[in-house]
């Protein structure tokens, strides 16, 4: 299939790309490996709008940070993505945190970063009451904010295809080459495809795709960060994210409520072989616990929702790597798309797609479609609005996710969305149906049937990740026969 | 919004809320209303297909289904009005407000002179236990897998491990062996069974299932559907020993390790729960700390027999009947502390001068052999009960009888004592 | 030998004694249907079957039972009669799904009602 641009990878930043080339004419897809958009690094992060004090000044990490933090509150309105700005504080136990925590404010203040500064332990018991007495000193980013990474993506995906481009999806690119026609062609596991213009924001496979096209080599670093989910509370310990200080590896083990609600314990940074394996292990899970400890003493695990990691493309230079492919023409790509990625994502999205439809000389189209408005989750609505919601459509009445108070209604809406659901864990990012304290043990089977009567296949087809990920493997009736 | 008022509203029409519904209503209370989240009556018992309940209320062996049935005949006798398909989002401890959604309703405001909570109980999840491994498809918690198979008709998979040995993993190792699956494992962390004796001799032993008791589940491997999981024993710590590891191949882990009262509505209403059971705190007539509120079945404190269920909640059912018309008394309460042995003893106080009899339950802290559970009120023995053996897999009771009940004057502490 | 009982909940451990075949002494019990259980035990062990079997026209599965226990030996045989069995939508709870399961005399009836 032919189309004018073609953008591997539907992370955040693919589809944040995707969604600023589609005011312009021209056609458009974005093809990714997994079954979803966001099944990458951009399902399995910290969640943070980082305020932009972390990256050298002069970096595309610093500019773009600051410059995507600015975006956030607003975009999120207009998407309907839910975001917070409960402020970060960086803990410092020492005179040597503290010069390092001088810096910090120091580089946020040049980097842009409003109201940065340093604050004294008082202040800190203060603000957090539950922090380590043990801390001296602490920066304090008051515009540190928190947003759904996933739903995030899912929003840019939809508002993308809306205005036209299409998700090719559970489909893996295995080549590409700049063919005499002067198209690429791009080989994957079901077939070809060509495009004039490529655009590779591959997360953690960019630098493969990259390293196909130019011979000014790229290398990711594979780091793993293995994260614990506790339960929604009644009162959360910390209203702010609260880091520690930064190492080499990265922003360190962080604890801070999610935008939902939750409490998020980690990450740790592991480097690894395989660019897939985002299981989780007892060492690194036991780092997380014991480390968060020097910021939360009395952290524990009770009320754990699950653990899981993700893997940060961390590039062996260090900064984002953003633009035109060095020595190819009609080429563009964003590596090493790592913290501070989600932050910086609306702004990767701007200067990237900016800067080809200038070169390329694209027309902004006439008209642009509005993202679609999504009526308000119903565990967010008021009894009045509830009542309204379910008069309207009756599906409200149907509660199925018992832990998240989510319904029927906002279950096949999810599915049939520009970019829907298709499997359990995309209903379940979207929704949060499942994503409660019982874990989908109650409304998995629900969420299956309501699955398989929209995408009009057998429930024994109903996945829960997509691919070979088939929640059940055949009826109790094939099952008798065979055991016989 | 709709809104209307009722004497007694029960919220779950399982064994408990119908048990509940049918003492209040033989009790004389018309205006009575019971609230199912399901689209039908009878709560957890409509996939336990499997036999073993009522021995003790019927004098005969039922299957779940054949219990709920006789529970739900009864109701339907009595004219007792169960609104299914209807979920609760709150309730308030104050006005006595339940807030519930429904298809067919919308959102309804029903307000009761009293409350009975029967909401059952949830399992534990995966996250809850934070095995490592992946996240892949094919990991279920023991009950989400009995009604795939026993009401939906479908295999969840067949080459099963279960973790954890408690009761309703014992019956899914047979079910699915029944139903065609090879189960090749239960693996239970402690050195004893979670579950019912009986079940391991006839969901385990029966099918030469082989049972590895202080063993657990280290490692979940498969990147879409599982492919295997990695056991190890573990010290008296509970803690993995390395070397002695044992790699299963399968595509099923079933998670049978523990249950958990659902009290989200309850203390959203302001109930005060106990730590021990996670249930709300009750005196002798199964009230909570929030007057005009009951609670009872697994919504209370995890039971191991619906036998038992169905006789606490016919008390509840009593009660709050009392409670409408205005015959509870109330007043002082006498504390019942556990001893050692003893943990989540409930009810966990008595009304002074209350005269009925009164079951304590507790689930022993260990297992105990040939010992004696003694309940004392001060330092007076008031009860005593001697058994083969005590282990936290089985719920112990303990009866007071009512003149027992009558002269209680001072703390009463249950404890087991060895031989 | 030493086994458990079934009965009930309680699960007492009996001593069986055996010889030639023949239970001689059961001890342990705390009823006399523990007795009972272990003379049975002993000599030809029997267990109640329950299953779940498809029905056409219900999405719902049926749940089924021997009347009575049948022979331990004969489960997996009663799970194949069972795997063969087709029945249509309704069926009502207590009606016969499956007449003299095995040559046991001893019939398969369903424990609930589906597509009434």
């Amino acid at each position: 299939m032919y189309t004018d641009i073609l953008i591997i990878g539907a992370g955040v930043t693919g589809c944040s790309v995707a969604r600023v080339l589609s005011r312009y004419e021209a056609s458009i897809a974005v093809i990714d490996r997994g079954a979803d958009v966001a099944e990458g690094a951009s399902k399995a992060n910290s969640g943070i709008v980082h305020a932009g004090f972390d990256a050298h000044p002069g970096t595309l990490k610093a500019k773009l940070n600051v410059e995507g933090a600015r975006m956030y509150p607003d975009l999120c309105a207009q998407l309907g993505v839910p975001y917070s700005q409960p402020g970060a504080l960086v803990l410092g136990f020492s005179e040597a945190d503290r010069a390092t925590l001088t810096s910090l404010v120091a580089q946020g203040v040049e980097n842009g970063v409003p109201g940065v500064c340093l604050i004294e332990r008082d202040e800190v018991l203060a603000l957090e009451p539950n922090t380590n007495p043990d801390v001296l000193c602490a920066l304090y980013a008051p515009t540190s904010g928190l947003t759904s990474p996933y739903e995030m993506t899912y929003a840019l995906a939809d508002h993308a295809a809306v205005n036209g481009v299409r998700f090719m999806l559970g489909e893996e690119v295995e080549g590409l080459i700049k063919a005499q026609d002067g198209l690429w062609h791009v080989t994957t596991d079901k077939g070809e495809h060509t495009c004039k213009i490529l655009v590779n924001c591959a997360g953690v496979g960019a630098a493969t795709l990259h390293n196909m096209m130019s011979g000014d080599l790229l290398h990711i670093i594979d780091r793993r960060g293995q994260y614990y989910l506790l339960d929604r509370m009644q009162t959360l310990p910390f209203k702010m994210t609260m880091f520690q200080c930064p190492t080499k590896m990265g922003k360190g083990v962080l604890v801070s409520p999610t935008v939902h609600g939750n409490l998020l314990l980690g990450p740790s940074a592991e480097d690894i072989e395989d660019e897939l394996d985002t299981s989780t292990t007892a060492e690194g899970l036991d780092f997380v616990l014991k480390t968060c400890r020097l910021t939360w003493p009395k952290a524990s695990t009770r009320g754990t929702i699950t653990n899981f990691s993700g893997i940060r493309a961390h590039e062996a230079k260090g900064d984002f790597v953003i633009g035109a492919v060095a020595g190819q023409e009609n080429a563009y790509e964003t590596v090493g798309i790592e913290s501070p990625g989600l932050s910086a994502a609306p702004a990767i999205g701007e200067m990237l797609g900016a800067q080809i439809a200038k070169e390329q000389g694209l027309t902004p189209k006439a008209e642009i479609v509005p993202p679609i408005v999504r009526k308000k989750p119903f565990h967010a609505m008021t009894p009045s609005e509830r009542a309204a919601a379910v008069a309207e459509n009756p599906l409200y009445g149907n509660l199925v996710c018992r832990c998240e108070v989510v319904t029927e209604a906002e279950i096949r809406e999810a599915i049939r969305r520009p970019v829907g659901a298709t499997s359990i864990d995309g209903v379940k990012r979207r929704t949060r149906a499942g994503m409660g304290r019982c874990q989908g043990g109650f409304c998995s089977p629900r969420v299956a049937e309501i699955l398989a009567e929209e995408l009009h296949i057998p429930m024994t087809e109903v996945t829960k990740c997509g691919g070979a990920s088939r929640l059940l493997v055949g009826t109790i009736h094939d099952a008798m026969k065979e055991g016989c | 919004m709709n809104s209307k008022c009722v004497d007694i509203l029960v919220i779950g029409a399982g064994p408990a809320g119908l048990a509940a519904a049918i003492a209040a209503r033989e009790d004389g209370i018309d205006s009575l209303l019971v609230l199912e989240r399901e689209h039908n009556p009878g709560g957890i018992l409509r996939q336990c297909i499997h036999n073993g309940f009522g021995l003790h209320r019927f004098k005969e062996e039922l299957t779940g289904p054949e219990y709920a049935q006789r529970d739900i005949d009864r109701a339907r006798e009595l004219g007792i009005d169960i609104q299914t398909d209807t979920t609760v989002l709150s309730v308030d401890g104050k006005t006595h407000a339940v807030t519930c959604v429904s298809r067919a309703h919308g959102v309804e405001v029903i307000t009761a002179k009293a409350i009975i909570l029967a909401m059952g109980c949830r399992e534990r999840p995966r996250g809850a236990l934070g095995t490592p491994g992946t996240r892949c498809a094919g990991i279920y918690s023991a009950g989400t897998a009995q009604k795939f198979v026993n009401l939906e008709g479908y295999m969840p998979g067949k080459r099963v491990v279960i973790l954890g040995s408690g009761d309703i993993g014992l019956i899914m190792a047979r079910r699915m062996t029944l139903q065609g699956a090879k189960v090749l494992a239960c693996v239970e962390l402690m050195p004893f069974s979670s579950g019912l004796n009986r079940n391991i001799v006839q969901c385990l032993n029966d099918y030469d299932i082989p049972l590895y008791l202080s063993h657990t589940v280290i490692d979940i491997k498969g990147r879409e559907r599982l492919t295997g999981v990695t056991v190890a024993r573990v010290d008296e710590n509970r803690r993995p020993i390395p070397g002695s590891e044992i790699e299963f191949d399968c595509d099923t882990l079933l998670l049978s390790v523990g249950l958990i009262p659902e009290n989200e509505l309850s203390e959203g209403a302001g109930v005060k729960l106990s730590p021990l059971t996670s249930g709300a705190e009750v005196d002798d007539v199964l009230q909570t700390s929030v007057p005009g509120i009951f609670a009872c079945g697994n919504v209370l404190h995890v039971h191991d027999l619906v036998d038992h269920v169905s006789n606490e909640s016919f008390r509840a059912g009593h009660a709050a009947a009392a409670y409408v018309r205005d015959q509870l008394a109330g007043g002082e309460t006498i504390p019942v502390r556990d001893g050692d042995g003893v943990r989540g003893a409930v009810p966990q106080r008595i009304r002074k001068g209350a005269a009925q009899e009164v079951d304590l339950m507790f689930r022993p802290s260990g297992v105990f052999r040939g010992a004696t559970c003694v309940v004392t009120c001060g330092e007076r023995e008031i009860a005593r009960k001697k058994a083969p053996i005590f282990t936290p897999g089985e719920m112990a009771v303990v009866k007071l009888r009512p003149e027992i009940v009558a002269s209680l004057d001072a703390p009463v502490t249950v404890t087991i004592e060895r031989s | 030998m030493e086994i458990t009982c079934i009965n009930c909940p309680v699960g007492c451990r009996l001593s069986v004694i055996l010889k030639d075949g023949q239970v001689v002494s059961v001890t342990g019990n705390t009823c006399k249907r523990g007795e009972t259980y272990a003379r049975q035990e002993c000599v030809d062990p029997q267990r109640m079957v329950t299953a779940v079997i498809p029905v056409e026209g219900s999405a719902m599965p049926l749940s089924v039972k021997t009347r009575t226990p049948i022979p331990k030996k004969l489960i997996r045989a009663c799970m194949a009669e069972l795997a063969a069995v087709r029945l249509s939508a309704p069926v009502a709870a207590g009606s016969v799904v499956l007449p003299d399961v095995c040559g046991t005399g001893v019939d398969i009836i369903a424990t609930k009602s589906v597509g009434a």
